[in-house]
């Protein structure tokens, strides 16, 4: 089970606490987030499915390789950050 | 007079009231939120607020209590762009994005349905008050959205909706940059109507081409809905035929510039602007802000300054900042600067309600109940 953070400035607007969800790729594990909270699929994804422009997803710390596809692989121990990029918004 | 007015800013949505015989603010929401738009719903009696979140994207939020709580509902959203599709703004030969990037306008017909216009062009309705939201594609797929571009913003967008009193199924959008649109078959099918408009920001060869023109407000006359009035990029212009063909207005003083209009809603003769110098500049001639009103089709304009600044006043007002409420005597603009005026003697004379609000996008009468 990952573990995902969201940046504290989207609990203003949505309530997103950490969560341990399964899977097995950052696609996976943000679905498994959409399941418990529907609204939180366009705070972070576009409508095309990919990483909103201003946002940044990390898994470990490392900022991920595939922020269109999502398909960068997440370990069972890995934890999934979810934050705001600061190139601009 | 409708006695309660909804103004949507780059800082929160405020609620203003008639009350005690003095304008004031009653009610704040979404205070540091962009909100980019806002709509009394006649009809199902909900209060919407559009947000656009910097980080997070465009949010549609709906109150049942004028206001006072909120809930989020859908946003209309783009569907999967196809693999192997080319679709380059034609200006910058950049992609446009399938994807929303701003509630531009929000109209509800009287038979409830919501209709969105959006950035980057895309239009949608909902018949289930924003629960759930279908995406226009025949809009969309035209050939002409080709050739729309966005006329201060990076992408187009659809800025105006007119649901005609009529018949909810014709409507009627204005897009920038993209002319005007009608269906007279709830959005199945559209033509292109604007013949007569020009667009001086083009050579003369294509200056003329209905699809290129910034409309930068369209209104129609509830009373007389073959009549519409557009403020465009160059100029005032008017339509007695249902958007069929348009006329330019000259000699329009101290300018034909401008972004809002509004049209009295029993007689299609009255609307107000509030113009700006042309076009690289946009603030009010000499600094003075004024309301100009013509009340006999566009053969003449009066220039209404009484209440307003006439001195350094540098407040532009944006194509979704001025409203005329049900009666056609009270009006309301806010400006980029954060001030709000209302007349309640059809624009004669303005009392300031504040001018320290944040930069007002949009400007709503609360219909009567």
């Amino acid at each position: 089970m990952a573990k995902v953070t969201f940046t504290a400035n989207i609990q203003r607007h949505i309530p997103c606490p950490p969560m341990e969800v399964p899977g097995q790729t950052v696609r996976e594990i943000l679905e498994r987030v959409f399941v418990r909270q529907p609204l939180m699929r366009s705070y972070i994804l576009d409508d095309q499915g990919g990483v909103r422009k201003h946002m940044v997803v990390f898994v470990d710390g490392a900022q991920i390789s595939d922020p269109r596809g999502l398909s960068d692989r997440v370990s069972a121990s890995a934890t999934v950050y979810v934050m705001q990029a600061l190139s601009g918004g | 007079m409708s006695g309660i007015v909804s103004v949507a800013t780059r800082k929160g949505l405020f609620t203003v009231q008639w009350a005690r015989s003095e304008w004031s603010i009653t009610r704040t929401a979404f205070l540091g939120d962009n909100v980019s738009m806002v709509l009394p719903g006649a009809h199902d009696g909900f209060l919407y607020a559009a947000l656009e979140h910097g980080h997070f994207g465009a949010k549609l939020h709906r109150s049942r209590d004028s206001g006072a709580t909120w809930e989020e509902c859908e946003v209309p959203t783009y569907p999967p762009k196809p693999e192997g599709i080319e679709d380059l703004d034609p200006m910058r030969k950049t992609p446009i994005p399938w994807s929303l990037q701003r509630i531009w306008s929000l109209e509800q017909s009287d038979a409830g349905v919501l209709w969105c216009g959006t950035i980057p062009g895309g239009l949608f309705y909902s018949k289930d008050s924003g629960a759930s939201w279908t995406f226009v594609e025949s809009l969309w797929n035209r050939d002409e959205r080709k050739q729309w571009f966005g006329g201060g913003a990076d992408y187009p967008g659809i800025h105006s909706v007119c649901v005609d009193p009529r018949d909810a199924q014709w409507v009627t959008i204005g897009i920038s940059c993209g002319g005007v649109w009608r269906t007279t078959d709830g959005g199945e099918s559209w033509e292109l109507g604007g013949q007569g408009m020009q667009a001086p920001y083009t050579p003369p060869e294509v200056a003329g081409d209905p699809n290129i023109q910034d409309t930068h407000r369209i209104v129609q006359c509830t009373a007389e809905p073959d009549v519409f009035w557009c403020q465009h990029h160059g100029g005032i212009y008017l339509s007695t035929d249902n958007c069929h063909s348009w006329r330019a207005l000259s000699g329009v003083s101290p300018s034909a510039f401008g972004f809002a209009v509004a049209v009295h809603p029993a007689n299609a003769d009255t609307a107000w602007f509030v113009p700006a110098i042309k076009d690289e500049q946009r603030f009010p001639v000499d600094g003075k802000v004024v309301v100009t009103r013509t009340r006999d089709g566009g053969k003449s304009f009066d220039v209404l300054r009484q209440g307003l600044p006439q001195e350094h006043a540098y407040d532009l007002v944006y194509r979704h900042a001025l409203d005329v409420d049900g009666t056609g005597d009270c009006l309301a603009f806010g400006s980029t600067s954060g001030s709000l005026w209302v007349s309640e003697d059809s624009g004669d004379h303005w009392t300031n309600v504040s001018t320290h609000l944040p930069p007002i996008h949009c400007v709503r009468f609360v219909p009567e109940p």
